[in-house]
């Protein structure tokens, strides 16, 4: 196979820097999340990500990479750059999140007590 | 697709040879005892971060480069649902290719660097590849085995330490099962036709089956690991039980349609529970991992033409105004 490209476009090209590895700068596109939102009405779900120039583009990309498979019904990008997150190491913050039993349903037993008001009372 | 990595003496030498900060490494590693998942943030020994960037990129190089020989064969298709098919998996592959490459950089290497070192020959990719193939009982062969084989690496590697590669193979290894599937499909289509078909595909096995053992890469009792690396969980399981567990798998599908593995040594020692065979040919393995195989220029110079052909359409295409940003996960 040849290198030497047919197409006047690329001839032009100044190609050399490929071979010594050289990236010109601003080389570099955007990086997306990607987000899969399965059906109507589901939750958008974080997948991956996709590298594209553009919003438009980066959906493009995300649909030939995240919905190849299965039904999707829409996709989100979001720019890497956009998304703030806790530093990793901060997780101890939400530590004691499971302790808070008194936020859960199941914290509030009442039976027993209206059991035994019933006993008394009949 | 991908192909098992190894090590230099002298790579695992240094390897040993780094200091981290101990009290961190102590939690790290106790971490990884408990079974948890690291993250792109987290703290991690610099020798972590290295070896990961280095078997994700290869892991990464083999799927693209891996989709090379296959896609030569679309257009040879013999059908119309086979060539579906093939396009499909084809699109998967160079689809894994990417989410690898997404995984790798959040450890840090830009995917421009990773290209470049591909095409400079720095990184590496699965040997498997540098072979031809010929026929399109090459196509099941490699659908069938060298995926299969793939699949023994990628599932053993999907419960290891680093989160976004975890994450990414297990993505991967659903997609896998289907290339299996049409790969199987077509492999016991040609050997249960035509006495043609039937030689086609013999022929097409007695060529892959060299590959194939040499695809785990070295025998334990030769090559260099490093404890690290299975304390990590990075590594999950020795070269010899993984290829172990292929011959397991493997051969008996191949033996039940009345085909052959051209090596006579070739049988399950019942009191071990291992394989036995031939010792393969490993300088041949090391000639070309080192770039002297068959199709390892051919292989490089596809990718560099289309590394050429779209650059314009990249560069056309980039805002002065962009900033890399390494992915979350
Ligand atoms: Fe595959
Ligand atoms: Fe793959």
């Amino acid at each position: 196979m040849s290198n030497e490209s047919l197409d006047p476009r690329i001839r032009r090209l100044d190609l050399e820097h490929v071979k010594n590895g050289v990236q010109p700068t601003n080389s570099h596109w955007i990086t997306f999340e990607v987000f899969h939102q399965e059906k109507r009405g589901r939750q958008a779900i974080h997948v991956g990500i996709v590298h594209a120039p553009s919003p438009e583009i980066a959906l493009m990309f995300a649909k030939e990479q995240y919905a190849r498979r299965k039904s999707t019904s829409n996709l989100w990008v979001v720019k890497s750059s956009e998304v703030f997150t806790f530093a990793s190491e901060d997780e101890d913050i939400f530590e004691t999140t499971p302790d808070k039993t008194f936020r859960e349903p199941g914290f509030y037993k009442v039976r027993d007590r209206i059991e035994a008001y019933k006993n008394k009372h009949s | 697709m991908y192909g098992n990595t190894f090590m230099t003496a002298e790579e695992a030498k240094q390897m040993d040879q780094t200091q981290d900060n101990p009290q961190k490494l102590i939690a790290f590693e106790a971490r990884i005892e408990r079974g948890e998942k690291i993250e792109p943030g987290d703290w991690m020994p610099v020798d972590y971060r290295k070896q990961l960037i280095r078997m994700i990129e290869q892991h990464a190089h083999s799927e693209i480069v891996g989709a090379l020989p296959e896609g030569t064969w679309i257009t040879r298709s013999p059908g119309f649902k086979r060539k579906l098919a093939l396009i499909a998996k084809v699109q998967d592959e160079i689809g894994h290719g990417q989410l690898l490459y997404s995984a790798c950089e959040t450890l840090g290497k830009t995917r421009e660097e990773m290209l470049d070192d591909l095409l400079s020959g720095k990184s590496k990719y699965s040997n498997v590849f540098n072979y031809p193939a010929k026929t399109w009982a090459d196509m099941a062969v490699i659908g069938f085995l060298v995926d299969g084989a793939a699949i023994v690496n990628q599932v053993i590697n999907s419960k290891g330490s680093y989160g976004p590669y975890c994450r990414a193979l297990e993505r991967i290894c659903f997609e896998e099962s289907f290339h299996l599937k049409q790969g199987h499909d077509n492999f016991v289509f040609l050997a249960t036709g035509t006495n043609v078909q039937r030689e086609m595909v013999q022929e097409a096995l007695n060529r892959w089956y060299i590959p194939l053992l040499h695809f785990f890469g070295p025998s334990d009792k030769t090559s260099v690991h490093s404890e690290k690396l299975m304390k990590w969980k990075i590594k999950l399981a020795t070269n010899d039980d993984m290829r172990n567990q292929f011959l397991d798998q493997y051969v008996p599908k191949i033996r039940e349609v009345g085909l052959t593995l051209p090596d006579e040594k070739l049988k399950k020692n019942l009191e071990t529970n291992k394989w036995e065979f031939s010792d393969p040919d490993w300088d041949e393995f090391y000639r070309v991992v080192n770039g002297d195989g068959p199709c390892n220029k051919e292989r490089l110079e596809v990718r560099r033409f289309a590394e050429e052909q779209g650059r314009w359409v990249r560069q056309a295409l980039v805002n002065p105004q962009d900033k890399y940003v390494t992915p979350f996960a």
